[in-house]
C-alpha cells in the first residue's frame, strides 16, 4: 500500500513538487496573490473554474474562521477541505455479497485494462469474479480482455465481434448464476456520451442486469482518464442518465495529469471516486483514498 | 459537434456587444472575461488563454473598433482572426518527403486513439492520394493491440505488417524492406501509447525515429484532454521533434480546447482530425473553418466538400437541369435523399450550416428515422408511380403504406410536401429567391 502512495505521489509530483506544493511550502503570509496562484494551480489541475471558485471561497472562510495566517497552516485546512469533498458517503462493495459492476466510459480511457486489474484485485480479496466481454465493437477488445482474464486467473464470457452486447451480458449472467460466482464485471465498448443510440444500448444492459439479478447490487462505474478536462462533467452527466452512475474509476494518474476534474464531478454531480489507476501493472489499481489523494495533490 | 459549447457561449457574449451602438473599454473587458471563462471551460490551456485574451483586448480597444458603428461585429471579427491564427492559419498538408516509402510515425499517450487513427489515415491516403499504404504494428505492450490493428487494416483493406512482440525498431526496419519489395509507398507506424514522463518508453520511440527518419511524426491528441495536453505535447515534441498533430475524438460534445493549445505551445500544425467511429471519419484540419465553426458561422466549406465527394458531377448537372425544367420527380427525390444520407448523419450535416447550433439538434436523430421511412415509402412505389405521382390513387396509396410499413396519412403527407417542394423549386429556379425561402426546409428535414 505504501508503494502505491509513493507511485501516486511520484506521478503527481512530476511537474515539480506536486500540484500545490510550491504554494504551501513556506510560511508566507496569505494575501491576494496567494489566492490568485491557488486559483491558477487549481485550473491547471483541471478542477475547472466553478469548482475552483467554490473551493477558494470555502478556504477563505476557513482561514477567517480559524484565524489562519500562514500558508503552511492553510495547507492543512486545504487537505481537510479536499478530503471532505472527496470522501464518499458510504464505502464501496461490502466484503461478502454479490454485485455486478458495469464499467462504462468514452473511448480509450482504460476500461478493459481497469477491469483486468479489478478482477485481479477482487480475486486477491477472495471473491469469485467473472468477466463479461460486452465490448463487441472495438477490434480485438475481447482478446485484450481474455489476456487480462488469463493474468488474473478468472473466467470470462465472450462472443464474436459485432455480437449484441446485451446478449453477452445475458449469457454472462446465466454463467454467473450457474457457477455460483459473486462478482460480475462487465466490460462495455467505449462510446462518446453524445451518441444517443449507444447510450440507449447501455441502458438496456443495465435493465437486463436488474431484471435477471434483481437482488444483486449493480454499480455503474465510469472510467475517467486523468488527462480529461472539463468534458468529464458532460460524460458523467450523460452516463449517469443512461445507466445510473454510482462511481468513478480515475485512471492514468501516473502521468503529469492531476485528475482534478474528479473534484468537479464530485462537487457538481455527487459521484464519488472509487478506484484509481496508477500504472500499467496488474496491481496498479487501488481503492480510492480521499485523504491520500488530497495529500498527494498538495505534495 | 466539437466546439459547440464555445461557439454558443461566445455568441451570447457577443449578442450583448452587438446589441449596443458603441462600446467602451469596460464593455470589451467584460466581454473578454466571458471569453476567458468560455475558453477555460473548453480546456484551452491557461497560458494560452491569457495570451489570447491579451492579444484580442489590445486590438479590440483600439480606436478602429471603438469608433466603428458595429463594434460588436468588429470584435467578433478580431476573435475569429485570432482564433484562426491560434490554430495555425492555413491547412497544413501531409508531407511525404523524398524517401520511398514515406514513413509516418504515430505517437501519443495511452488511449489517444492511435491505432484507429492509423487505419483511418491509411484508408484516407489510399482513397485521396492514390497511395498504397502499409500499416505496421509496433505496439508490443498493450494486450491485443496488434490484433486490433489487424482487424482495422482488414476493414480498411490495408495490409498490416506485424512481427509479434519483437523489438519495434527491428519490426519497423523489416516493414520498410517489405514495403519496398511490395511497392508500398507509405508506411504508417502504430506505436504503443506511452506517458511522456516514462523515460524508457520515450527513449524507445526516439530510437524508432532515429532508425526510420520518418517524413511525418504525428502526435495523436484526444480532443477531450484538459490542461495536461500541453505538457504531454511539449514533452513529445522535445523528444521526437513532431511534424504535426492529429486531434482524435472530435465528434464528442467536447470543446476541443486542447486543439488550440497544442498548436500554440508546440508550434506544430494540426493536420487531421478524427470525427467519428467509422474508418472514413477523418478530415483534414482547416484552422479558419474551425474558427468559423467555433464562432457559429458554420462550416460551409467542409459541407460543400462532403457534398462534392458524394455527388458525382454529371449527376449534379443532370439534377440542376431537371430542377430548371421543372422535371423533378419522386424518382429524383429518392436518389437525392439517398445521396444526402451517404454524406453522413443529418446531425453532422446540419451542424455545419451557418446559424445552426448543434445543441439544438436533439431532434435530428429522429429526422434520420423519418428520412429512412420516406425512403421506404418511395421504394414501395413502382418506377412509373415515382415518375408520375398523379397515378397515385387511394388504392395505390394503401398498397404503398402497407408495403413500407407506414400509414396512408404518411404517404399523403410525403406527396403533399413533394408538391410544395416542386413549387418552391420553381421559385428558386425562376431566380425569385427571397427572404421567405430562407426558412424553407424541404420535407421538414
Amino acid at each position: 500500500m505504501a508503494g502505491f502512495f509513493e507511485k501516486l505521489k511520484g506521478g503527481l509530483s512530476q511537474t515539480g513538487g506536486g500540484l500545490l506544493a510550491g504554494l504551501f511550502a513556506g510560511d508566507a503570509r496569505i494575501d491576494g496573490d496567494f489566492y490568485d496562484e491557488l486559483e491558477e494551480a487549481l485550473i491547471l489541475a483541471d478542477v475547472g473554474m466553478p469548482t475552483s471558485t467554490k473551493i477558494l471561497g470555502q478556504l477563505k472562510e476557513t482561514v477567517r474562521a480559524q484565524n489562519i495566517h500562514t500558508s503552511g497552516e492553510a495547507k492543512q485546512a486545504m487537505v481537510e477541505l479536499l478530503t471532505g469533498i472527496m470522501r464518499p458517503e458510504e464505502s464501496f462493495l461490502p466484503q461478502a455479497g454479490q454485485a455486478v459492476l458495469l464499467i462504462v466510459g468514452v473511448n480509450g480511457v482504460g476500461k478493459t485494462t481497469s477491469i483486468g486489474k479489478l478482477a485481479h484485485y477482487y480475486k486477491q480479496q477472495g471473491q469469485k469474479p467473472l468477466l463479461a466481454a460486452a465490448d463487441t465493437f472495438r477490434a480485438a477488445a475481447a482478446e485484450q480482455l481474455r489476456i487480462w482474464a488469463g493474468r488474473a486467473d478468472v473466467p470470462i464470457v465472450s462472443q464474436g465481434e459485432g455480437a449484441d452486447p446485451a446478449a453477452v451480458v445475458f449469457d454472462a449472467i446465466a454463467s454467473y448464476k450457474a457457477k455460483g460466482l459473486n462478482l460480475l464485471l462487465v466490460d462495455t465498448a467505449g462510446r462518446l456520451h453524445n451518441k444517443k443510440n449507444l447510450m440507449a444500448e447501455l441502458s438496456k444492459m443495465r435493465r437486463i442486469v436488474e431484471r435477471e439479478l434483481p437482488e444483486v447490487r449493480c454499480e455503474t462505474l465510469l472510467v475517467l482518464d486523468a488527462v480529461t478536462g472539463q468534458n468529464a462533467l458532460a460524460q458523467a452527466k450523460a452516463f449517469g442518465e443512461a445507466a445510473g452512475l454510482t462511481g468513478i474509476i480515475l485512471t492514468k494518474l501516473d502521468g503529469t495529469a492531476k485528475g482534478g476534474v474528479a473534484l468537479a464531478v464530485r462537487e457538481e454531480l455527487g459521484v464519488p471516486v472509487r478506484f484509481v489507476g496508477v500504472g500499467e501493472g496488474i496491481d496498479d489499481l487501488q481503492p480510492f483514498d480521499p485523504e491520500a489523494f488530497a495529500r498527494a495533490l498538495l505534495g | 459537434m466539437a466546439f459547440e459549447g464555445l461557439s454558443s457561449k461566445l455568441q451570447t457574449v457577443f449578442k450583448k456587444l452587438t446589441g449596443r451602438g458603441k462600446l467602451n473599454e469596460k464593455d470589451v473587458k467584460e466581454a473578454m472575461r466571458e471569453v476567458k471563462l468560455a475558453l477555460l471551460e473548453a480546456d484551452v490551456s491557461f497560458a494560452v488563454v491569457k495570451k489570447f485574451i491579451a492579444a484580442v483586448t489590445e486590438r479590440a480597444v483600439g480606436a478602429e473598433v471603438l469608433e466603428s458603428l458595429t463594434p460588436g461585429q468588429q470584435v467578433i471579427k478580431i476573435v475569429s482572426e485570432e482564433l484562426t491564427s491560434l490554430m495555425g492559419g492555413a491547412n497544413a498538408k501531409l508531407e511525404f518527403g523524398s524517401q520511398t516509402p514515406a514513413v509516418v510515425l504515430l505517437c501519443g499517450l495511452q488511449g489517444a486513439g492511435k491505432t484507429t487513427m492509423a487505419g483511418k489515415l491509411a484508408a484516407y491516403l489510399a482513397k485521396h492520394f492514390g497511395k498504397s499504404p502499409l500499416l505496421v504494428a509496433c505496439d508490443t505492450y498493450r494486450p491485443a493491440a496488434i490484433a486490433q490493428l489487424q482487424v482495422v487494416g482488414e476493414k480498411a483493406h490495408i495490409p498490416v505488417f506485424a512481427r509479434g512482440e519483437q523489438n519495434p525498431v527491428e519490426t519497423a526496419n523489416e516493414a520498410i524492406a517489405y514495403a519496398k519489395a511490395h511497392l508500398h509507398d507509405v508506411v504508417i507506424i502504430d506505436t504503443a501509447g506511452r506517458l511522456h514522463i516514462d523515460e524508457a518508453m520515450m527513449a524507445e520511440i526516439a530510437a524508432l525515429k532515429a532508425a526510420l527518419k520518418p517524413a511525418e511524426i504525428l502526435l495523436a491528441v484526444d480532443a477531450m484532454t484538459g490542461q495536461d495536453a500541453v505538457l504531454a505535447a511539449k514533452a513529445f515534441d522535445e523528444a521526437m521533434g513532431l511534424t504535426g498533430v492529429i486531434i482524435t475524438k472530435l465528434d464528442g460534445d467536447t470543446r476541443g480546447g486542447a486543439a488550440l493549445s497544442v498548436r500554440e505551445v508546440t508550434g506544430k500544425p494540426i493536420k487531421f482530425c478524427g470525427t467519428g467511429e467509422k474508418l472514413t471519419d477523418i478530415e483534414p484540419f482547416y484552422p479558419d473553418r474551425m474558427a468559423s465553426r467555433i464562432l457559429g458561422m458554420g462550416d460551409m466549406l467542409t459541407l460543400i466538400e462532403k457534398a462534392q465527394a458524394t455527388f458525382d458531377e454529371k449527376q449534379a448537372a443532370e439534377l440542376t437541369a431537371k430542377l430548371r425544367s421543372n422535371d423533378f420527380t419522386l424518382e429524383d427525390f429518392m436518389e437525392q435523399l439517398q445521396q444526402v444520407q451517404s454524406m453522413g448523419s443529418m446531425q453532422d450535416i446540419l451542424a455545419m450550416m451557418p446559424g445552426v447550433q448543434a445543441n439544438k439538434l436533439g431532434d435530428a436523430e429522429l429526422d434520420e428515422k423519418r428520412a429512412a421511412r420516406t425512403i421506404a415509402i418511395l421504394r414501395s412505389m413502382t418506377v412509373a408511380e415515382r415518375r408520375k405521382p398523379e397515378l397515385l390513387n387511394a388504392g395505390r396509396r394503401r398498397r404503398i403504406a402497407a408495403g413500407s410499413g407506414t400509414s396512408v396519412q404518411e404517404v399523403n403527407r410525403l406527396l403533399n410536401q413533394f408538391e410544395s417542394t416542386r413549387k418552391m423549386i420553381k421559385q428558386f429556379s425562376g431566380g425569385k429567391l427571397n427572404k421567405k425561402g430562407r426558412g424553407f426546409k424541404p420535407f421538414g428535414f
